[in-house]
């Protein structure tokens, strides 16, 4: 469905301002008067706090003020959970440990809190930091996942019998009854590495406490601004109506930047109304490594039961997730694992199984990804394992139990993130790996270019996998769509932005309705002084859900336009046309009248309106779905393997993807662009890495790599399949995770084809030169 | 991620310089390039109670040849200067070959030449290179006689040099090389721009009779400094040079090294590195020594 605006490769209407440096960022924000804070943070994984000594920063020249825990008295509460726990599922057991705002009588994991210092400069309140005397014993720590499990580890609660945060059994027909009829059973274990979102910008936070309005001002740079809000609020025992949050620009979410009632959020409302003065803090890239939240780190042991020709009979997945030391953000990135092991192929019979632990590590929340990454990583490693098994090629066994068209909705017999059983609603996963090796030429590899290659000496390997993405959950977003007296339109969600495109998309979704420029469209997220109801930035749900709000509110005001200016113009509603910025009578449009006098005439400053008229042409609309929409796709690589150095080149990457209706090509490209870069990232190149006694060897950009523009391949071929969502009126699926997820198995596969002379047999998520040296030497020559 | 505090000093000459250092003494820190010093200070590794900044010293950056045929350079001579010198690129291809691997071009556009030699860090580029060049620092101080150091001995461990506080590395001069020298850098590391893993340069230079004349070889990120190699000169010189001599090289030179272990890469890998790029270096080398650059 491509109209004037939608379906459009439309520019970025935000870039002019991002790209001329002119955007404002949390930093930006200055207001006089203001002070800045900064964190002691622990040194230690695991200890028990002895004493805060803070004398000596107190009187450290410039320092305005120095908490603790001890001195915030009975606002120190223990946070809220930020995700219900999964009662909808049958036999949960969850165990609710929110994050404390600083820490008390204990620290869990290096870079907790313990002390804020706020000061006249940062670098004031970073020297102050260093007087603080932090007395602790230090306690082992609690890193690796199944000893975590055991019951003789060391807690890291200490008034729960283990460190299990979570158990979660799913089950649909009967696995070991499929086991039995099975020609073959694989089973192998898998690590999924722990990464981090590393946003180009870090989290901020500026908050205004104005004593004389009794109001309190936020610009953070949050993905739930909504959530932040009340959250305040509530804590502050204000009305919501005194709590403002504003996102500037951000530069960047991922994930990690959706949690609130963290020890910024929480402490510095608190310290404005007492001190009465602005302040600001500005997460330094230490602190968003040790301190703000990360992902992925699991171990599957997982079991696949097949027929000989490769048909599969049952699927059975136990797997560790490490939630950190904390479980604020319930069990959300889990259930997706659990979800995307079983959306893709048709696994009639499964038995899949969480063991969350607690660990003496970060906590655990979204990063792009968010536990589809690790899903489609083992399920995609089992397809190969089975094929190698089965001696079948991997796209031959996958196009054989890949769902098709037919068999769509499809109830997945699988409770998500969201609470409610799985359904597929739409696509043809078959056919999406069928383009996609049509796009790679795999026959052509096969035969002729790996043949001719190997002869030369060369490691040239293709890996093929295929994924599918559970986006745009509920529970709802809302939106207000104003025409302005100047003809210009304004939107304004709750819904909030960092650096995605909405602005554009969502201009474009509205100037389509109502015949206008899309630049003559502004949009404004994440102002709770401008829309108060929404729930956040995640799970692939902007377009879709906030889109669809967008979309709904815009129709209600071309509607009401038709019925203003059928008045006006003295003619039935039928007989109104919308011509570029104005309403005219069909077939004479020179009897018109702009949308901006319409605008004002829909909004009489004197005389009698009846009592029903709504003032404007103004319109407020909300979209819930009843459960997720799934997009699809499929992905190729040819890697070219130095098998001396190990070194990695990626020849060629192709990817298919399906997200239904296209609002904007060029921004979807875009969206699977980065993702893919993550993924190639997540590959190859990022990984957290903590010792055994809890500290983060990977701290700073030196040592955590993030993928860069060399390390992609020349150029990503992108292909399209558009299988409208029927869950929304214009077939909206989400986009933002897609490319992030089958980068690293496609790598594996990759890899083990291009070093062919070997039995290679790849079981982590992500890997380096020097582990391929370590996994060639444990391999089999063939 | 903010600094300690510190003074801050720009002297505008040499001789300026030379009298702050001497007055600071213990408390001094030069300040060139600055790519590594200034993170280190922003994570407060390094403490300098004082910067004596060289960066307003126009007379620090130059690129001059010698009249022997090699070249001076200024110790504050930009690298990416370096890297597109065609001076540089005439006499020393390996130079310009190398320096393309330090960081990105923004860290060549500030990072210096002779601050990264005396910065000594066992995994930069530019210490090794000087070794295997065969460089000679100038080091001056006030009060004391100008004194030149062979790179050779200039650096004394990681992150250590002979250059106490109060010196000042001023100029390195590269001696020209003999005709039918050939030169070559090889190294692995995880990105482009990133530290490598293992690295290795080498030198050869062939007589009349095709045999090695000269053989030089430094082997880099494989021990706590840059390791200038005495096999390569044992097994090389006065012989052929063939694909089998280089392999031998490769394996006589794991003992000189002595790599360690960290999150990149095991010491068996940067050793099984080391064996692979070490003949792949020489060979190169040698094909170059021919072509009689």
């Amino acid at each position: 469905m491509t109209g004037k605006y939608f379906g459009q490769p439309v520019l970025r209407l935000e870039d002019k301002h991002l790209l001329t440096g002119r955007a404002k960022f949390c930093d930006d924000i200055v207001i006089p008067g203001m002070l800045h804070a900064a964190f002691l943070r622990s040194d230690y994984a695991h200890a028990i706090i002895k004493n805060i000594d803070v004398t000596e920063a107190r009187k450290h020249p410039g320092v305005v003020a120095v908490y603790t825990a001890e001195d915030m008295g009975d606002y120190w509460k223990i946070g809220p959970l930020q995700v219900p726990p999964p009662f909808a599922i049958k036999d949960a057991q969850f165990n609710a440990r929110p994050l404390p705002p600083i820490a008390k009588d204990k620290v869990r994991f290096s870079g907790e809190p313990i002390a804020i210092v706020i000061a006249e400069s940062r670098y004031i309140a970073e020297d102050a930091c260093e007087d603080i005397i932090f007395d602790a014993e230090p306690l082992p720590a609690v890193i690796d996942l199944e000893k975590a499990w055991e019951d003789t580890s060391v807690l890291v609660h200490d008034d729960l019998p283990s460190n299990m945060a979570a158990l979660v059994k799913q089950e649909a027909g009967d696995y070991e009854a499929a086991k039995k009829q099975a020609d073959v059973v694989v089973s192998k274990r898998f690590v999924a590495d722990h990464v981090a979102g590393a946003a180009m910008e870090n989290r901020g936070f500026v908050v205004n406490w104005d004593e004389r309005t009794q109001e309190m001002t936020v610009w953070a740079g949050t993905q739930a601004p909504l959530p932040l809000r009340s959250a305040i609020a509530g804590r502050m025992g204000l009305v919501e109506n005194q709590v403002r949050v504003i996102t500037p620009y951000i530069g960047g979410g991922f994930g990690p930047k959706v949690m609130t009632s963290q020890a910024d959020d929480v402490l510095l409302p608190w310290i404005s109304m007492k001190l009465n003065r602005p302040i600001k803090w500005i997460e330094d890239r230490r602190e968003n490594f040790l301190a703000t939240t990360s992902e992925r780190d699991q171990v599957h042991h997982c079991e696949m039961a097949l027929k000989k020709d490769g048909t599969i009979l049952g699927f059975k997945d136990v797997f560790y997730h490490n939630t950190g030391a904390y479980d604020p953000y319930g069990m959300t990135v889990p259930l997706n694992t659990q979800t995307h092991t079983v959306s893709n192929y048709r696994v009639p019979n499964f038995y899949t199984e969480i063991r969350m632990v607690f660990t003496n590590e970060m906590v655990v929340t979204p990063v792009r990804g968010a536990g589809r990454s690790e899903g489609v990583f083992v399920m995609e490693r089992m397809m190969d394992l089975a094929a190698k098994e089965l001696k079948m090629d991997p796209v031959e066994i996958r196009l054989k139990n890949l769902l098709k068209k037919e068999e769509f909705p499809l109830n997945t017999g699988v409770i998500g993130q969201d609470f409610v059983v799985g359904v597929l609603d739409s696509g043809d996963y078959k056919n999406n790996l069928e383009k996609c090796i049509q796009m790679v030429d795999y026959e052509k590899f096969r035969k002729e270019i790996q043949p001719k290659a190997r002869k030369e000496g060369k490691h040239l390997g293709i890996g093929v996998v295929a994924f599918t993405e559970g986006t745009a959950v509920g529970p709802y977003e809302g939106a207000r769509v104003t025409v302005g007296n100047n003809g210009k339109v304004s939107v304004s969600t709750g819904y909030s932005t960092q650096g995605q495109g909405h602005f554009t998309v969502f201009a474009q979704i509205v100037a389509e309705q109502l015949n206008v420029k899309v630049e003559d469209v502004r949009v404004i997220t994440g102002d709770t002084g401008h829309f108060h109801w929404g729930a956040g930035t995640f799970a692939s749900r902007g377009a879709t859900i906030a889109g669809s709000a967008i979309h709904a509110a815009a129709v209600l005001v071309r509607e009401k336009i038709f019925a203003t200016a059928a008045k006006f113009l003295e003619v039935p509603e039928d007989q109104v046309d919308l011509c570029e910025g104005s309403a005219c009578v069909k077939g004479h449009p020179e009897k018109f009248i702009s949308l901006g006098d319409l605008a004002g005439k829909a909004n009489p400053m004197r005389g009698a309106v009846e009592a029903d008229v709504k003032p404007g042409l103004e319109a407020t609309a909300y979209y819930a779905p009843p459960h997720g929409a799934t997009g699809s796709g499929a992905c190729a690589m040819i890697v070219d393997v130095d098998p001396e150095t190990f070194k990695v080149k990626i020849e060629r990457f192709v990817l298919v993807h399906d997200c239904g209706t296209v609002i904007n090509p060029l921004l979807l490209e875009g969206q699977i662009q980065g993702g893919v870069s993550m993924g190639i990232g997540n590959a190859f190149y990022e990984k957290m890495v903590y010792d055994e006694n809890g500290q983060l060897m990977t701290a700073s950009f030196m040592d955590y790599l993030m993928p860069q523009a060399t390390d992609m391949p020349r150029k990503m071929e992108i292909g399209h399949n558009v299988h409208p969502s029927p869950l929304n009126t214009l077939g909206l699926k989400g986009v933002g995770e897609a490319g992030a997820l089958p980068p690293s198995p496609a790598f594996c596969q990759a890899v083990e084809d291009a070093l062919y002379e070997y039995e290679l047999d790849l079981t982590e998520s992500n890997l380096n030169p020097s582990m391929l040296y370590e996994f060639r030497n444990k391999a089999i020559k063939r | 991620m903010k600094p300690a505090q510190f003074d801050y000093y720009a002297p505008a000459s040499v001789e300026e310089a030379l009298d702050k250092l001497a007055e600071l003494g213990y408390e001094g820190k030069v300040l060139a390039g600055g790519q590594s010093l200034i993170a280190a200070m922003n994570f407060r590794m390094a403490r300098p109670g004082s910067l004596v900044d060289l960066n307003n010293i126009p007379e620090l950056s130059y690129i001059k040849p010698t009249a022997d045929g090699g070249l001076a350079i200024g110790t504050m001579t930009r690298v990416y200067a370096v890297e597109h010198s065609p001076e540089v690129a005439k006499r020393f291809p390996l130079l310009p070959e190398v320096a393309h691997y330090i960081g990105h071009a923004q860290i060549r556009r500030r990072g210096s030449f002779g601050g990264a030699i005396a910065h000594a860090d066992p995994s930069g580029q530019l210490p090794g290179i000087a070794k295997v060049m065969n460089a000679k620092c100038l080091i001056r101080s006030k009060g004391k006689e100008d004194r030149w150091v062979d790179a050779a001995d200039l650096i004394i461990g990681p992150f250590m040099t002979v250059i106490e506080y109060e010196d000042l590395l001023t100029e390195v001069v590269l001696p020209p090389n003999p005709p039918r020298t050939g030169s070559s850098y090889q190294q692995v590391a995880r990105q482009n721009g990133g530290y490598a893993l293992a690295a290795c340069a080498s030198v050869l230079t062939l007589d009349d009779k095709n045999k090695c004349q000269d053989a030089r070889l430094i082997l880099m990120g494989v021990g706590e400094m840059p390791i200038l190699s005495d096999k390569v000169k044992e097994i090389l010189i006065g012989q052929e040079p063939t694909e089998e001599a280089f392999k031998e090289v490769g394996e006589a030179v794991q003992s000189e090294i002595d790599p360690s272990s960290d999150l990149n890469g095991t010491s068996e890998y940067r050793r099984d590195l080391i064996r692979v790029l070490v003949p792949r270096s020489l060979a190169l080398s040698l094909e170059r020594a021919k072509k009689g650059s």
